[in-house]
């Protein structure tokens, strides 16, 4: 090897004992990164990445340690140094960008304060030159009026703006190595994309090795020059970033890359994606002339859409006062009409704060519009008053939600979990059928039966977000509210859930809300989308209409910044013949 | 099937707190696992008074004035008989202490009951309603807070004797106590369940209940109820502990207890009297009584606090 390594990992093992048994969070791990190289380490949750980048720096969490291999920083090992030694690498030598901007930056200081302090730790500067340093520092990271900007307190920073402050502070002491957990996860898409290009520029120009830990394969292909993949534990591919993404050779990659969502086609069905968790597959199409599922179906069909917004408003009062002037409201929705027919996959898709969850709510019931009409199967819901006229309509429409860890009650065991909307809305005679339904209903959305006696807190999220939908499908709604129900999972499972709702919309010929802020995800589920901003319904159409022709200048915006993940292998894949274009 | 609704039987249950870190937690501390077994005693022995205690203090037969102020038994006069000594009235010293716990414990307990009920009732219609029945409720916390809790059940207690006609006021005493220290106990569960409920409220399966069409009641006590009361049983070990003591400070000052029924406050008072002419084993044997409860009872709530706090696991 000629060049000079910067980091050099051999055989790294990392364990966490516990009362019953060890855990080896890192099995035998080697890796090596070179000057001004960007390596990004890809896995699910529980793959060890992170504590692969904990270690390198020297902080394992306890009882974490590290029991066999090898650290090299430019020729020198740092695992095996003194705690005091370590500490004088940390910022020095290596220099760490972490997921939070909102707690990784002091709030009680100014930014100023923050970067002079790490110079003044590791560099030999007077106190002026150091101030001067950390106006620079701000101006590299692209902060304007850094001179002015230098004497605020972060909370005067937007997300994006914090986050290149913390590159500016990971920056400070000219460290050869920067380490990056999760940088962008907190960050809207928008953001994500200017701290990316703002991290590759520096790595390069100044020649950093830079190791980026991510789930987000859409990361990795942005700004990685090489990657390794983690599995459980172990390294199982380690390449150039367009070889692993376009050509990947172990079996757990190739899986992993077909579950991407991908923005530029879209599949009718995730492939099968295996290496994953374990889940009964589905082995019976649902009858639903037969099944219970399919009973007590006749319901009314009204001309016209099946869900109808008219003019909905909504506001929340961020400051309450006992005075009506003196309080203060956000307008969350503003006049947002739409409408989604039977049967069809509606998408509303948004940044984070667009109303799109409030929109779902609203529907739903969860919260009274302030002005505007909601009508449902050509019945005006707005005009219902009492709780039990609602009941009929309450259990047509069900909702799914965002987190699967909050979503079900840890004190109630799945079968009373899913049994409840049964018994509430009566759809069964005894105890005995309702026992019955549940276990059949779990076992459709891939749980076995023997689920029913656990509690939430064995399952993991995509298995409880597997309890979510059999709750929603227990009340044998006609029209489903999907708000993010996958944005808290990893990719895999992300595929597994979308198919399996693909599956039971294609079933039970259910009309559905998508709610998402991952374009590539609404690409693949529905059939018309609609775009939100600040409460507002700036467009909505066919969903390959808008993603080739984007009319709205927002929505041109948002469809610049997806991630464009060229080069992605095509393998295996399921593809929707392309819609003529008339 | 439907005769076994729930298949987790009693072994299966123990067998679970046998691997959970709470027992783990528990045998790791000989501290904690002794003060369980001072509680434990403390329960048994009161339960069962009429079958452990030596003799029956309240049996005027029984006493007899001439085994008045006997001291306890290794010392020059005392008697085998009297193994903590006596009162100036002949009573046994021992027997005395396991009926003035079991009043002091009945108090303890009761008083938590009723404050706990008042208060987790309070707290989750505070945390769910909200608007204007929430400050309501949550000022009257805030305007009991600023008196001492010894001040109000002092105030309770001096209504009673007022409004009750004097003969009845001794059946009653007992119950006015636990009314006196329960009402000054509720603002603490109130405030933590409130704030709980606040946290659970917004949780997404609450919503989901929502969404079902559950009513708000339903979803009060079936949902958001079971989930808030982690906390609630470490504070009521604690003030468990606040009550015993508050129950023996207003019986120590004369306004709790009747003296025919004494409780370990109107026994240390009792003996007060005494100490200064060298009878001391009157009043220091159910002070030692008394700490020797409170401590274990207090050090069992601390222990539970830390347990069931995953922040300090």
């Amino acid at each position: 090897m000629t060049k000079l390594t910067l980091l050099q990992i051999n055989n790294l093992e990392i364990e966490f004992p516990s009362r019953k048994s060890v855990l080896r969070a890192v099995d035998n791990v080697s890796l090596s990164l070179e000057k001004g190289d960007i390596l990004g380490i890809v896995g699910e949750s529980g793959a060890g990445k992170s504590t692969v980048g904990n270690a390198l720096i020297g902080l394992l969490e306890p009882p974490g340690q590290m029991t066999k291999g090898e650290i090299f920083l430019d020729g020198n090992r740092i695992d095996n140094l003194p705690d005091s030694e370590k500490q004088k690498i940390r910022g020095k030598e290596i220099g760490m960008i972490f997921q939070d901007p909102l707690t990784s930056l002091n709030p009680l200081q100014t930014i100023e304060n923050q970067l002079v302090e790490t110079i003044n730790l590791h560099l030999e500067l007077g106190e002026n030159d150091a101030r001067q340093r950390a106006v620079e520092l701000l101006d590299q990271v692209g902060i304007p009026d850094p001179d002015v900007r230098v004497k605020q307190y972060p909370h005067q920073f937007s997300g994006g703006m914090r986050q290149r402050v913390v590159v500016a502070l990971a920056l400070c002491a000219e460290p050869n190595l920067i380490i990056a957990d999760e940088p962008t996860t907190a960050l809207d898409v928008s953001i994500q994309a200017q701290i990316l290009d703002l991290m590759r520029g520096l790595c390069k120009e100044k020649q950093v090795g830079m190791v980026i830990i991510t789930h987000d394969m859409g990361v990795i292909a942005d700004i990685t020059d090489r990657v390794a993949v983690m599995y459980r534990g172990r390294l199982v591919e380690h390449g150039a970033t367009e070889k692993i993404l376009g050509n990947p050779d172990h079996p757990y990659t190739q899986s992993l890359i077909s579950a991407v969502p991908r923005p530029d086609i879209k599949l009718i069905r995730f492939p099968q994606v295996t290496y994953i968790e374990d889940v009964a597959e589905k082995n019976t199409e649902i009858d639903i002339t037969e099944h219970w599922l399919g009973k007590a179906r006749e319901y009314e069909t009204a001309p016209g859409p099946l869900v109808e917004l008219k003019n909905i408003s909504m506001r929340f009062t961020t400051k309450p006062a006992f005075l009506r002037k003196n309080r203060i409201f956000l307008d969350a929705v503003n006049n947002v009409s739409l409408d989604i027919h039977e049967g069809e996959v509606f998408g509303l898709v948004g940044e984070s704060g667009s109303g799109k969850s409030t929109v779902a709510r609203i529907i739903c019931g969860l919260y009274t519009p302030v002005s505007g009409a909601i009508n449902f199967a050509g019945t005006e819901l707005t005009a219902l008053k009492k709780q039990s006229d609602l009941d009929p309509f309450r259990k047509q429409m069900q909702m799914i939600f965002q987190d699967p860890y909050s979503s079900l009650n840890p004190r109630m065991r799945v079968l009373d979990i899913v049994a409840e909307p049964i018994l509430f809305h009566q759809l069964a005679e005894t105890r005995r059928e309702v026992e019955i339904i549940v276990k059949d209903l779990l076992e459709h959305v891939g749980l076995g039966a023997q689920s029913a006696v656990r509690y939430p807190h064995e399952f993991s999220g995509g298995q409880r977000q597997r309890i979510s939908i059999a709750r929603a499908l227990a009340t044998r709604p006609r029209f489903l509210i999907c708000d993010e129900p996958t944005s808290a999972l990893d990719v895999s499972i992300q595929a597994q859930i979308l198919n399996l709702l693909k599956d039971l919309q294609e079933e039970l010929g259910l009309t559905m809300l998508f709610i998402s802020h991952d374009l590539p995800v609404i690409r693949q589920m529905c059939d018309r989308v609609g775009v939100m901003k600040d409460g507002f319904l700036c467009e909505m159409k066919e969903t390959e209409v808008l993603f080739e022709n984007p009319e709205h200048e927002y929505t041109q915006h948002l469809l610049n910044l997806m991630p464009r993940l060229e080069g992605l292998s095509l393998e295996g894949l399921d593809m929707q013949p392309q819609p003529n274009q008339n | 099937m439907t005769e076994n609704k729930y298949p987790i039987s009693l072994l299966d249950f123990l067998g679970q707190m046998r691997d959970s870190d709470l027992w783990f937690s528990f045998t790791r501390s000989p501290v904690i696992v002794t003060s369980a077994c001072v509680t434990l005693l403390y329960l048994i022995v009161t339960i069962f008074a009429p079958l452990i205690a030596p003799h029956d203090p309240f049996d005027l037969a029984s006493i007899d004035l001439l085994d008045a102020s006997l001291p306890p038994f290794w010392m020059d006069d005392g008697e085998f008989r009297f193994i903590l000594g006596t009162d100036d009235q002949g009573r046994d010293i021992l027997s005395t202490i396991i009926y003035g716990s079991r009043i002091s414990l009945f108090v303890g307990f009761a008083s938590v009951i009723f404050s706990l009920i008042l208060g987790v009732g309070l707290g989750l219609i505070s945390g769910y309603v909200g608007g204007r029945l929430d400050a309501f409720i949550m000022r009257v916390a805030d305007v009991q807070l600023s008196f001492p809790a010894i001040l109000i059940a002092l105030l309770v207690d001096g209504l009673a004797r007022t409004l009750l006609p004097r003969e009845h006021h001794d059946e009653v005493a007992l119950y006015v106590l636990v009314f006196a220290i329960g009402i000054s106990g509720w603002v603490q569960y109130a405030r933590t369940v409130r704030g709980q409920t606040l946290v659970e409220k917004g949780k997404e399966y609450v919503q989901a209940a929502r969404v079902i069409g559950i009513r708000k009641w339903t979803i009060l006590l079936r949902h958001i109820l079971p989930n808030v009361t982690g906390p609630v049983l470490v504070i009521a070990t604690i003030h468990l502990a606040i009550a015993i003591i508050t129950e023996a400070t207003l019986s120590f000052l004369g306004v709790g207890v009747p003296p025919t029924t004494p409780s370990l406050g109107t026994l240390i008072r009792i003996g007060n009297d005494f100490l200064f002419s060298g009878e001391w084993w009157i009043t220091i044997f159910p002070g030692v009584a008394l700490v020797l409860l409170v401590l274990a009872v207090n050090l069992l709530g601390d222990w539970l606090r830390d347990a069931l706090n995953p922040k300090l696991r």
